[in-house]
């Protein structure tokens, strides 16, 4: 489906005028394709062992990821939700320390302190991946905030499921965003299922973010979020219009969880032939075709597809010699003077 | 010295902050226009304008979680919780985030950022604006604990909880805003931290927070004029950071502790401070420890109720009389 705003009718043709060039496809692409790899080997070594805990994929969402990601600007902020895998590997965290943190190790990007549901990289604008259902939302709007008080000109991107539509955070972030015309894009991310129930049985609207814009003066904007072009599209004008000072965006990607919420979750609950339906429009597929019918060599391809799947082994395999925490880091890092003293 | 009510104490605090650095802003419900619903905030947006005292609606967790986003990119936010009983609305992005996220990310992100609360009873408001949640705030790892009891000390250690690199929980006491007191002139600034000797005692040490120091200095000159009883009252003026040192000093030396808290009985403060003192300087002590707290219930609308709940000197005084001639 391509871009549309609600009750506007769809031209196909305008987003294919819309596709970005070669180069960015390309990247998006490469993106898309660490994305799936990387999840693909970290279920595989969950299986071994390896990841413990839990974790929450996003396979088949990567399209919603990798469009955002490529019109952000290196300063710009990304804050995920517990399915945050894809965003970080997105922004270019390096893939070794965030299979390290996977694994509990000393090497993970926050040495085994956070797990899968909270990466993090500062350096590289990840801002975190907040595991309570819509929390991340209030956050990227402080974040936009400051950027406006301070006149820097950068974007807060928030990510979030169609589930966190339903929770009071995301209809206080929206007014607030609203009312102060924070430089903020919000994403929901609908892959429709909260959970392991489908969303639009617990949700009263048919586009659990779309449909609500209005409430909050907002545009309500639809985007295929498994055709990674027409995520661009609609990405570009959303940071265009957060840094032009017009005020934030709220996006609704409409797209497919392959699997089921976590771990513990074979998602028995999914009616017969939908998930095959999906897999047909599977966003690397899609986006593989398309650049075949763009005229891209086939070993070009090839050629990223060898090169991404070599870094997510020789990634996982660095962070599998990674020694265990060592029990002093227990106590350190509550406080910015590195202890967590509460008493002299 | 200049005299100043705890309520003026409240703005002057945020004021010397906001004039020494940009960054400082302050967010909350009728902070700016209406100059706060208990006048705490008064006077600032025409100092400091709109950009950096912002009205919010009421949205406790976009208040708090905006707040958040603010201090990991750059500003150091304050907000004003209208009451502390709206931590409740809130506790995801307070317990949850504010807290966690510092220590989860390893160090990567640090939050400088003051939740400032309205705290206690006194004003007859019912069970759902007059509690004392100070223990909910210190049974967190990641927040920082403060409730002064003086104008000066709402002043200093609003300061010192501005500039401090992570997140600080500023309880003012509802029953102290029209409390008058000398404040330092020119730019003061108190360690957090640092527990204060309110009046010095040797019989008895009597441990107290925020409202309840000037209840336990008044049960003190109960104690000594009408007992001869030299007691010993400590203001600890923060909770996280604990300072154990005067506590413990203080302690051994007078041999005898009561604590005296407004939080309700079942974990309140009191009961760590118990706990320490019991683990190591029992052995210094002549009489058990007592801890006065208000009962296990929530807080009573009716004048004569609340008054029956909330720890008064006299009360005060006789169970430390008790403790002291038993």
């Amino acid at each position: 489906m391509p871009t549309r705003r609600a009750g506007e009718p769809t031209d196909p043709q305008a987003i294919i005028d819309a596709r970005p060039d070669i180069p960015t496809r390309l990247t998006m692409y490469r993106t898309m394709l660490e994305c799936r790899l990387f999840e693909e080997r970290a279920q595989d070594l969950f299986f071994e062992g390896l990841v413990r805990g839990t974790t929450h994929l996003g396979i088949g969402q990567e399209a919603v990821a990798a469009g955002f990601a490529a019109v952000m600007r290196h300063d710009d902020w990304s804050f995920c939700s517990h399915r945050g895998h894809n965003h970080t590997l997105a922004r270019g965290v390096p893939m070794a320390p965030m299979f390290a943190e996977l694994f509990g190790r000393a090497g993970g990007l926050m040495g085994g302190k956070g797990g899968s549901m909270h990466l993090t990289s500062v350096e590289h604008g990840a801002m975190g991946c907040y595991a309570i259902v819509g929390a991340n939302l209030p956050i990227a709007l402080g974040a936009a905030w400051s950027a406006q008080y301070r006149k820097s000109g950068q974007v807060a991107f928030c990510f979030f499921g169609d589930g966190a539509t339903n929770i009071g955070a995301f209809h206080e972030t929206m007014n607030m965003a609203a009312i102060w015309k924070v430089p903020a894009v919000f994403v929901c991310e609908n892959n429709q299922y909260m959970e392991y129930t489908a969303i639009a049985s617990v949700t009263s609207v048919a586009r659990p973010a779309a449909d609500r814009a209005s409430a909050y003066g907002l545009d309500p904007i639809v985007v295929d979020g498994n055709d990674v072009c027409a995520v661009y599209d609609v990405a570009q004008r959303a940071v265009r219009r957060a840094r032009s000072g017009e005020g934030p965006s709220l996006i609704e990607a409409l797209t497919y969880r392959h699997g089921g919420h976590s771990r513990a979750d074979p998602a028995k609950y999914r009616p017969e032939g939908e998930l095959e339906a999906w897999l047909a429009r599977d966003p690397l597929a899609l986006e593989r075709a398309g650049l075949t019918d763009a005229g891209v060599p086939d070993e070009d391809l090839e050629r990223i597809e060898t090169e991404v799947r070599d870094a997510v082994l020789a990634a996982a395999e660095a962070a599998r010699s990674s020694p265990e925490p060592e029990a002093r880091t227990l106590t350190t890092q509550l406080w910015t003077d590195g202890s967590s003293s509460w008493r002299n | 010295m200049a005299e100043l009510t705890y309520r003026a104490a409240v703005a002057a605090g945020i004021a010397q902050e906001m004039a020494r650095d940009p960054s400082v802003v302050l967010l909350g419900e009728d902070v700016a226009a209406a100059g706060g619903v208990f006048k705490l905030t008064e006077g600032l947006l025409d100092k400091f304008g709109p950009d950096r005292v912002r009205d919010t609606p009421i949205s406790e967790q976009a208040i708090v979680g905006a707040a958040m986003g603010a201090a990991m990119t750059g500003l150091r936010p304050i907000v004003e919780l209208m009451f502390s009983d709206f931590f409740g609305v809130a506790w995801d992005m307070v317990a949850n985030q504010v807290a966690k996220t510092r220590y989860m990310t390893d160090g990567q992100i640090s939050l400088p950022l003051v939740i400032r609360t309205a705290n206690g009873g006194s004003m007859r408001f019912g069970a759902q604006h007059s509690q004392s949640v100070e223990n909910w705030a210190m049974a967190v790892p990641g927040l920082k604990v403060v409730a002064p009891s003086n104008p000066a000390d709402v002043l200093g250690l609003m300061a010192a909880a501005i500039r401090d690199p992570d997140p600080v929980i500023f309880f003012e006491h509802k029953a102290l805003f029209a409390t008058k007191g000398e404040v330092p002139e020119g730019e003061h600034v108190e360690p957090l931290g640092i527990a204060r000797i309110a009046r010095s005692g040797s019989d008895v040490s009597i441990v107290a927070l925020a409202a309840m120091v000037p209840v336990a200095l008044e049960a003190a000159s109960i104690l000594a004029e009408d007992h001869g009883i030299q007691a010993e009252v400590i203001d600890l003026r923060s909770l996280v950071p604990l300072d154990t040192r005067t506590l413990l000093e203080s302690v051994r030396r007078t041999t005898r502790l009561v604590t005296v808290e407004e939080n309700p009985r079942l974990c309140g403060w009191g009961a760590e401070i118990a706990s320490i003192v019991a683990e190591e300087a029992l052995y210094d002590l002549a009489a058990p420890i007592v801890r006065v707290t208000t009962p296990h219930i929530p807080l009573p609308a009716a004048a004569a109720l609340e008054d029956f709940a909330i720890p008064k000197a006299r009360g005060l005084a006789s169970r430390v009389r008790q403790v002291v001639e038993a």
